[in-house]
């Protein structure tokens, strides 16, 4: 209902800016990739891809990846389905801001995770004693604690709007607390649990900062070798081919997915979240509580500690020194520029890609609000599932010649990034535009206002809050982005993340410091982008 | 035989239930009624054992439940607004409780149908739960109630969400349904035709506490004090008689002189009379507003804004102690 007041070439915009935008910097380098992949030289040339098949340590690799994939979404789903619950069902002082704090790990750059595991697992850390570093078990870790807040937000807040009377009909009809849950309460969040399940494998799948950081020789997924392949052995070919490999794996993925939630479709009745939940009331409870509430704060709150703690540890007792030096270019150092230039790289980047990400993005939502188009809304989605390496990978390879020459371009990074944070754009807005109560303009126009004034009065200061809240999450993105940004970005212009990532492959305690010092401050900018977010959420928003 | 004793629930500081006594004698029919809010359901709920808050006792037969989970009490509880499972089909939902006892296949499938067959539902086993009318729900809660075959069935609002013309005609089937089975039940309303038209004994409840208890009759005709009589529709005032008593609007007469004056404020058509409230002469803005009935064939129906005068027979006025 949105945009059908509007002048027609307004809406015709509309839909021609994100169409374009995605056509030109996603579909085309995709299908970049493809073509190389595929027919090199203009002849169809399948040998790259029969090497990914035929050959072992390739074959291994893909096996890892679906390995640790599927590892990592059990353990998520496993360590997380009793943290949800507790989160929506259990009432306790403080409640509010353990599920604000639970959220913190899934807003931070992959490449934070990655830094605050290597301060806790590796050489000098407090668990170093465990051996996990480069291996597996770090990886879980990680991931779990990455993706610990999906399981919880999406499975918890189905569970908190539950309604209880069905489990409450079911005691009441002879079945036991568990036979409950089984019977009654596991089948109603089943679509929540399939989808959060659905969206961890995809994200673990997809994982690349902290597998690079993280893992070992032994732990090369499909990601890490697209890059390993393109950065360090120039094999393009060959790394297209993995990349299509990834891709097709991808489709069938989301093909599954969007699949068995359409078979899943139960209608429940739901209630208010605040009457489900009620104050633990037996020992039992609240030991219970107690012990998630403490696995919670050992899996958010140990790993951020260790990451602060040690920035300020200087082979000269604590101090700032790690912060000083990211001022200085060090002898013998492979960074070109004073790390602290890195903070205003990444600034004016995640600035120039907000932009694009909330006009592309907007558009779009405005587009999806006023009617159901599913090939938009599968356009729009794509980059999110697709992993942003394919994102770098591909402008590496097709935007470096006519018709779209950007070799050297300041914006490719931003545009990168962007493409990246335009599906969150359009998550965040899109049902925000869609509940404007369209009762609301009828009530404006019965009042006496005009078309373009129930758009001002009406439409306007709902968009504007949106579009706020979605420009501070596509800063944070941006920001963090990692996977695309290392493929493109100068060596002189380096961001962040790729400052972290570099001074974390050089030995030496000062450049672990560094790295830990840049991790620190990447973390604390991040947090401030989220918390203009929950301000500009709060109240507000979802309540017209 | 269940024996409720001092039984209170506390929500933070508000007392919904408090201190509630009442016997529900094998196979008696017995309904809670009272206003939204005056804790009803909550009772219901805590005899069935689902307010963990609840202090006081609850007991059948002589053995105290105070510790028995509510799947073991052995209760059927039809709620408000069905909770019915929205995944599993209607034969699902009616077998739940007899897979619960671990019933083998064939007598489920059996009593399933007896009680779908029970509720006029006969054949409609594989249907969806979304698929159904609110009447056919309300009739699958029955049934699914009803097939535990439990020592004590409770329901909370019935009929709340039917139509008028389903639940006149539900309230005689129940009832019907109830005597035949022989059903210890216990059952909560808001509304009066309901709670008259299936109930042995009647409990009214106000502010978590029991105003009175007595068959229908005895409530109707002598309401124990002053908010049974109006929940029930009397006039309670002193204007009458100079001390608080309460009268029915039908017994309230319009009359040429003396009697009390007033002016009528409202006119409501009411099928076979109309009813009139009457704001008393007084010194103040809030003073009285008495009902009074006329009938159709009245020779005239006072108009919004005429004034007369009313008059009570004094054997018609009912005073409190």
């Amino acid at each position: 209902m949105t945009t059908a007041r509007l002048p027609r070439p307004v809406r015709i915009a509309l839909v021609v800016v994100p169409v374009g935008f995605l056509a030109v910097f996603f579909a085309y380098p995709v299908l970049a990739i493809v073509g190389r992949g595929l027919v090199p030289q203009w002849s169809v040339d399948l040998d790259p891809l029969g090497d990914v098949v035929t050959d072992a340590a390739l074959r291994h690799i893909a096996w890892f990846t679906i390995w640790q994939a599927t590892l990592s979404t059990v353990l998520t789903l496993a360590v997380g389905l009793p943290g949800a619950y507790v989160l929506a069902r259990c009432d306790f002082p403080g409640r509010r801001v353990v599920r604000a704090l639970v959220t913190v790990p899934f807003v931070l750059p992959t490449v934070v995770v990655g830094s605050a595991f290597v301060a806790l697992l590796g050489d000098g850390g407090p668990l170093g004693w465990l051996g996990l570093d480069q291996t597996l078990g770090a990886i879980l870790v990680a991931h779990v604690f990455f993706n610990y807040a999906v399981v919880v937000r999406t499975v918890g807040s189905l569970w908190s709007h539950l309604d209880p009377r069905p489990e409450e009909a079911a005691r009441m009809l002879g079945a036991s607390r568990l036979r409950t849950f089984r019977e009654v309460t596991l089948p109603a969040l089943r679509p929540a649990i399939a989808a959060a399940g659905a969206v961890v494998f995809l994200f673990t799948f997809t994982s690349f900062g902290v597998i690079l950081i993280l893992g070992g020789p032994g732990t090369a997924t499909l990601e890490t070798e697209i890059y390993r392949q393109t950065a360090q052995l120039l094999n393009l070919p060959l790394a297209a081919a993995l990349t299509v490999v990834q891709l097709v794996a991808i489709v069938l993925l989301l093909v599954l997915t969007s699949w068995i939630e359409g078979r899943q479709r139960v209608s429940l009745s739901l209630r208010a979240a605040g009457e489900t939940a009620r104050q633990p009331r037996t020992a039992g409870a609240r030991l219970f509580v107690a012990l998630n509430l403490a696995l919670m704060a050992l899996l958010v709150g140990v790993p951020l500690g260790v990451l602060v703690t040690r920035s300020f540890d200087t082979p000269s007792g604590f101090g700032l020194d790690f912060y000083r030096a990211l001022g200085e270019v060090h002898a013998g150092s492979t960074l070109f520029v004073e790390p602290v230039h890195a903070i205003a790289n990444s600034l004016e980047f995640a600035a120039a890609a907000t932009l694009i990400a909330v006009v592309v993005g907007g558009c779009a939502a405005f587009t999806l609000a006023s009617a159901h188009r599913r090939g938009l809304d599968a356009l729009v989605s794509l980059p999110l599932g697709v992993s942003a390496v394919t994102v770098g990978f591909g402008f590496l390879i097709s935007l470096d010649h006519p018709p779209f020459d950007l070799r050297g371009s300041w914006w490719l990074v931003p545009i990168a990034q962007a493409l990246v944070a335009v599906p969150f754009v359009v998550r965040v807005m899109t049902p925000v535009l869609r509940a404007i109560d369209p009762r609301l303009r009828d009530a404006a126009a019965t009042l006496g206002a005009s078309p373009g004034r129930v758009w001002r009065e009406v439409d306007l200061p709902i968009v504007a809050r949106a579009a706020l809240v979605a420009a501070g999450f596509a800063f944070a993105i941006s920001l963090g982005e990692f996977g695309a940004t290392v493929f493109i970005v100068r060596p002189d212009r380096p961001t962040l993340p790729v400052l972290v990532f570099r001074l974390l492959g050089q030995p030496g305690p000062s450049n672990f410091g560094g790295a830990m010092a840049a991790s620190v401050i990447l973390m604390a900018i991040t947090a401030l982008a989220i918390l203009g977010i929950e301000r500009f959420r709060a109240g507000t928003l979802g309540t017209f | 035989m269940l024996a409720v004793a001092g039984l209170t629930v506390t929500y933070g500081g508000t007392t919904a239930v408090d201190g509630i006594d009442l016997d529900v004698g094998d196979g008696e029919i017995v309904c809670i009624l009272g206003p939204s809010g005056s804790g009803k359901s909550t009772l219901l709920r805590a005899v069935a054992g689902l307010e963990p808050d609840a202090r006081g006792g609850v007991s059948w037969d002589g053995d105290d439940l105070a510790r028995v989970p509510p799947h073991r009490r052995g209760f059927g509880l039809m709620f408000q607004d069905h909770a019915l499972f929205p995944h599993r089909d209607v034969q699902g939902n009616v077998a739940f409780g007899l897979r619960m006892q671990r019933l083998p296949g064939v007598e489920i499938e059996a009593r399933t149908g007896d009680a779908l067959a029970l509720v006029g539902l006969a054949g409609f086993e594989r249907r969806r739960i979304s698929e159904l009318s609110g009447g056919e729900q309300q009739r699958v809660a029955l049934a699914r109630a009803l097939a535990a075959a439990p020592r004590l069935l409770m329901l909370d609002e019935p009929l709340g969400a039917l139509d008028r013309a389903l639940r006149e005609r539900l309230v005689t089937e129940l009832r019907a349904l109830f005597v035949h089975l022989g059903l210890t039940t216990l059952f909560v309303t808001h509304d009066h035709d309901e709670a008259f038209a299936l109930a042995d004994r009647l409990v009214v409840m106000h502010d978590g506490r029991i105003e009175q208890v007595g068959t229908p009759a005895e409530v109707w005709q002598r309401p124990a004090n002053a908010f049974v009589a109006r929940f029930l529709g009397w006039n309670v005032t002193h204007a009458f008689s100079g001390a608080d008593a309460a009268v029915r609007p039908e017994a309230v007469r319009v009359v040429d002189h003396s009697g009390v004056s007033g002016t009528v404020i409202a006119r409501t058509f009411r099928r076979d009379h109309f009813l009139l409230a009457v704001r008393l002469d007084g010194d103040d803005d809030d003073s009285e507003v008495v009902h009074a009935e006329v009938s159709l064939d009245a020779d005239r129906v006072p108009d919004v804004g005429e004034r007369l005068a009313l008059d009570v027979r004094p054997g018609d006025l009912l005073h409190f102690d």
